[in-house]
C-alpha cells in the first residue's frame, strides 16, 4: 500500500512550501513510520522531533495530522492524502519541528 | 556561547537527573544538559514495571542476597564493588523516591514486592504493570522543578568532552534548534547517558541512546569495559504491528498471567533450554539471556512464528482474568487489533540494555580526573548478564553517587577552563559542509542491520569479522567532515555526529566480542559454546591515537565504602 504525506516544510522567515511525497506501507505502520522511511530513501534533512520511536513516552513527535494535534508515532498510515504541518501555536523551528521544550529547560529562553 | 558551572551533567534519564539533585544538594551548581527534552529521553521513562531492591517488605529480605543473585546472573565478571553500591544503597534510593510521592505500589500496609526471574525472593517494587518509568521520571521532574541550582537545557547535544591536562574541564555542545555551537567549563563532568541499544534495527529504548556516553569516554581517554555484553529482551513485541506501546510491553503479562511461549508447532518449548538453569521458579522460567537462546534457536531450526520469532499466547487463560488483570491495556491492545484471549501475539529478542560501559572506581570517577559516569553508562555491575529489576535502581543509585562525588571535586576548587582543549571539537563542528552524499539516515539503518545479523545476541568468527569491515567501511564513508543540510534543527548534522559516535561504540563492541572465545551471559559464540574458564576476565577497550585497543583485567572483588 501507498501513503502520500502532505509535508510542510520551511524555516522562520521563509514562505512555507508543502512537498507531497509517497511512501509505501504496511497496515499498522505510523506515520512516525513513514517519516523516517522518507528521510531514509528521499531526504534526510527532513525535519521532524521523535525520541522514543514508538511507546508514546517523550511525547515529542507531536504535530498538526490532517489538521488535528495528534502524535505521529499513534497515527497510522493510510492509503491516499495525509496532510503534515507543525504544530500551529508554538514557534517554528524548521519543517515539522517546533519549540516545545518549557521556557525554564530552553539555553535561550527567547528561542 | 559559553556556559560556566561546578557540575555538567550530560543526559536527563534517570541516572542524571538523579546525579543533578544529589550535586545540588551538596552545594554545587549544576547544567543538567540533554540531546532532547529533559526527563522524556533516554531508557527511564521507557521502563514498564520491575524496580529490584532489598527492602524486605514483602519477605525478609537482605541486601547481600540481593547482590548474591547480581554476582550470579552475571557469570563470574561483575565489578563486585559497583555490585555491592547497588545492593546497599538500593533500599535508601527507593525510599526516597517514595517519600517523593513515586507511588510505589501497596498491600496490606507495605510496598507490594514481586518475583522476577534470576533473583531468590520477590524483590521488585513498582508503580503499576506498564507505568512504573514514567512515574519515575515524573517524580525526578517535580523535584528538579523544586531546585533553583540546577539549569536544565535540553535539546544540547554534547560533541566531546574538553580534557585539559588529563582532567575533565568541560564540554562543547551543539544546540540542535539553532545550531549555534555551546562551549560549557565546567569542575566535574558526569556521563549519564545510557546505553548503545540504537546500535541495533530492534530495540526497546529511546532513538538518543546510540552510545553517545561510550564515545566521549573514550575521545577524552577513558576505558570501557565489557563491551561485548549487550543483553537482548527475550520477548520484544513482533507482530502484529503495535503503536503507543513499548516494545518490551509483554513482560509484565507473564509475570502476572504466566503466558506460554510457543514455536510454530503451537509446542512449549522453554523447559527444554530450562534444565541449564537451576534458578527457575517454574511459572516464569528463564532468566533473559537463555530465553533470548531458545527463541533463536527454534526460529533458526524452522520453528518460528511468521514473523520470524515465537508466539506468546495467553489463550489457555480466561478473557474475564485477563481483563481483571490488566483493565483498560486490553482496550489499548485491541485498537491494536489484538485480542489475547482468541490470539498469540509474535515476539522476539530485542536489543535492551547494555551491560558494558564507561569503566569507574568506586566513586563513579573514570581514568580521567573529574570525568564521572552513572546509570547504564557505567559497565562492571552487572557482570556478563544484568538480573530482571537491576537497571532503574542502578541508575538511582549511581546518579546519586555520581553526583554527590562530582560536586565533592568541584568544591574543593580543581581545573579552570581551557579553551584550547575545546577547540577541536569546536573545530570540527565548524568545518561542516552541506554535500549530497551520503544519505546518513539510510547509514545508520545499514548500521544497524549490520550489528543486529552480524554482532547480535549470536556470534561467530566469521560474522564478527565481517562487521568489523564494515564498519571501518562505513567509518571511511563518513570521513573526517561533518555534513550539513541547514542552520537550524539539521538532521543531516545530528546524524552525522551520531554516526562518529555509533560507529566507534559498534567498533568497541565486535572488537572484544570477537577475543572472547567462549560463550558466557549475553556473549553467545556459536563457534565456542560454553563458559572457559580462562576467559574469566573482564577486556577493556581504550582510544590511543585514533586506534582502539583491547587488554585484559580480572574482575575486582570486595567491598567498598557504601
Amino acid at each position: 500500500m501507498k501513503a502520500t504525506l502532505a509535508i510542510q516544510r520551511g524555516s522562520p522567515g521563509e514562505a512555507s512550501h508543502t512537498e507531497t511525497l509517497e511512501v509505501a506501507f504496511e497496515p499498522g505502520q505510523s506515520v512516525l513510520d513513514g517519516l523516517r522511511v522518507l528521510r531514509r530513501d528521499i531526504d534526510p534533512s527532513l525535519a521532524f522531533r521523535f525520541s522514543c520511536i514508538n511507546a508514546n513516552a517523550c511525547k515529542e513527535c507531536m504535530m498538526l495530522i490532517d489538521g488535528k494535534v495528534d502524535y505521529a508515532c499513534t497515527v497510522r498510515l493510510k492509503e491516499g492524502v495525509t496532510t503534515l504541518a507543525p504544530l500551529p501555536k508554538k514557534k517554528l523551528i524548521r519543517d515539522l519541528v517546533t519549540e516545545i521544550a518549557p521556557p525554564d529547560e530552553r539555553l535561550l529562553p527567547s528561542s | 556561547m559559553h556556559l560556566e558551572t561546578d557540575v555538567l551533567v550530560i543526559g536527563a534519564g534517570g541516572a542524571g537527573m538523579y546525579a543533578a539533585l544529589e550535586a545540588d544538594r551538596a552545594g554545587a551548581s549544576v547544567i543538567l544538559a540533554d540531546r532532547s527534552l529533559i526527563g522524556r529521553g533516554g531508557a527511564t521513562v521507557m521502563a514498564q514495571m520491575t524496580v529490584a531492591v532489598a527492602l524486605g517488605e514483602q519477605t525478609p529480605d537482605h541486601w547481600e542476597y540481593h547482590l548474591a543473585d547480581t554476582l550470579t546472573a552475571g557469570r563470574g565478571l561483575c565489578d563486585e564493588r559497583l555490585a555491592a553500591i547497588l545492593c546497599e544503597d538500593g533500599p535508601r534510593r527507593i525510599r526516597e523516591m517514595d517519600d517523593w510521592k513515586v507511588g510505589w505500589a501497596r498491600e496490606d500496609g507495605h510496598i507490594k514486592q514481586a518475583q522476577a526471574p534470576g533473583h531468590d525472593r520477590p524483590r521488585c517494587v513498582y508503580v503499576d504493570f506498564l507505568s512504573t518509568g514514567p512515574a519515575v521520571s515524573r517524580t525526578l521532574r517535580t523535584q528538579l522543578n523544586g531546585v533553583s541550582g540546577i539549569r536544565r537545557i535540553g535539546d544540547l547535544a554534547i560533541v566531546d568532552i574538553a580534557v585539559r591536562d588529563g582532567e575533565a574541564c568541560g564540554a562543547v555542545a551543539l544546540h540542535v534548534p539553532t545550531g549555534r555551537i555551546v562551549t560549557i567549563a565546567a569542575r566535574s563532568v558526569v556521563i549519564a547517558t545510557g546505553g548503545l541499544t540504537r546500535l541495533y534495527r530492534r530495540n526497546s529504548a529511546s532513538s538518543n541512546m546510540g552510545g553517545d556516553g561510550y564515545a566521549l569516554a573514550l575521545r577524552a581517554g577513558a576505558e570501557l569495559i565489557d563491551m561485548e555484553f549487550v543483553q537482548f529482551f527475550p520477548i520484544g513485541h513482533l507482530a502484529p504491528r503495535l503503536v503507543g506501546m513499548d516494545p518490551i510491553m509483554w513482560d509484565p503479562f507473564r509475570y502476572k498471567l504466566g503466558g506460554k511461549l510457543l514455536n510454530s508447532e503451537m509446542q512449549e518449548f522453554e523447559e527444554g533450554y530450562a534444565s541449564a538453569d537451576t534458578r527457575s521458579d517454574g511459572n516464569y522460567v528463564l532468566t533473559r539471556d537463555l530465553a533470548t537462546y531458545a527463541i533463536s534457536k527454534e526460529v533458526e531450526a524452522g520453528r518460528g512464528s511468521p514473523a520470524g520469532g515465537a508466539y506468546l499466547s495467553f489463550q489457555h487463560i480466561p478473557e474475564a482474568d485477563i481483563r481483571r488483570a490488566f483493565g483498560p491495556v486490553v482496550d489499548r491492545l485491541a485498537a491494536n487489533g489484538i485480542d489475547l484471549a482468541r490470539q498469540p501475539v509474535e515476539v522476539a529478542p530485542i536489543a535492551h540494555y547494555h551491560m558494558g560501559g564507561i569503566r569507574v572506581d568506586d566513586a563513579l570517577q573514570t581514568k580521567i580526573a573529574g570525568l564521572y559516569a552513572c546509570g547504564e553508562a557505567v559497565g562492571g555491575a552487572n557482570g556478563a548478564n544484568r538480573l530482571s529489576g537491576n537497571a532503574i535502581t542502578e541508575a538511582l543509585v549511581f546518579g546519586a553517587r555520581a553526583g554527590r562525588h562530582a560536586a565533592l571535586r568541584a568544591s574543593n576548587g580543581a581545573v579552570a577552563w581551557s579553551a584550547e582543549a575545546a577547540r577541536p571539537a569546536v573545530d570540527l563542528v565548524n568545518s561542516a559542509t552541506r554535500r549530497d552524499a551520503p544519505n546518513t539516515a539510510a547509514m545508520i539503518v545499514e548500521l544497524q542491520a549490520l550489528m543486529a545479523e552480524k554482532a547480535g545476541p549470536f556470534r561467530t568468527d566469521e560474522n564478527l569479522r565481517i562487521a568489523a569491515d564494515a564498519l571501518a567501511r562505513l567509518t571511511r564513508d563518513i570521513g573526517e567532515t561533518p555534513l550539513s543540510s541547514a542552520d537550524g534543527f539539521d538532521p543531516v548534522l545530528v546524524d552525522w555526529l551520531d554516526l562518529r559516535n555509533m560507529l566507534l561504540v559498534a567498533q568497541s563492541v565486535v572488537l572484544p566480542a570477537l577475543a572472547r572465545t567462549e560463550s558466557r551471559g549475553a556473549h553467545q559464540r556459536e563457534d565456542y559454546p560454553g563458559l572457559d574458564d580462562s576467559w574469566a576476565v573482564n577486556q577493556l577497550v581504550s582510544l590511543s591515537d585514533g586506534r582502539l585497543e583491547l587488554s585484559r583485567s580480572a574482575p575486582v572483588t570486595g567491598r567498598g565504602a557504601a
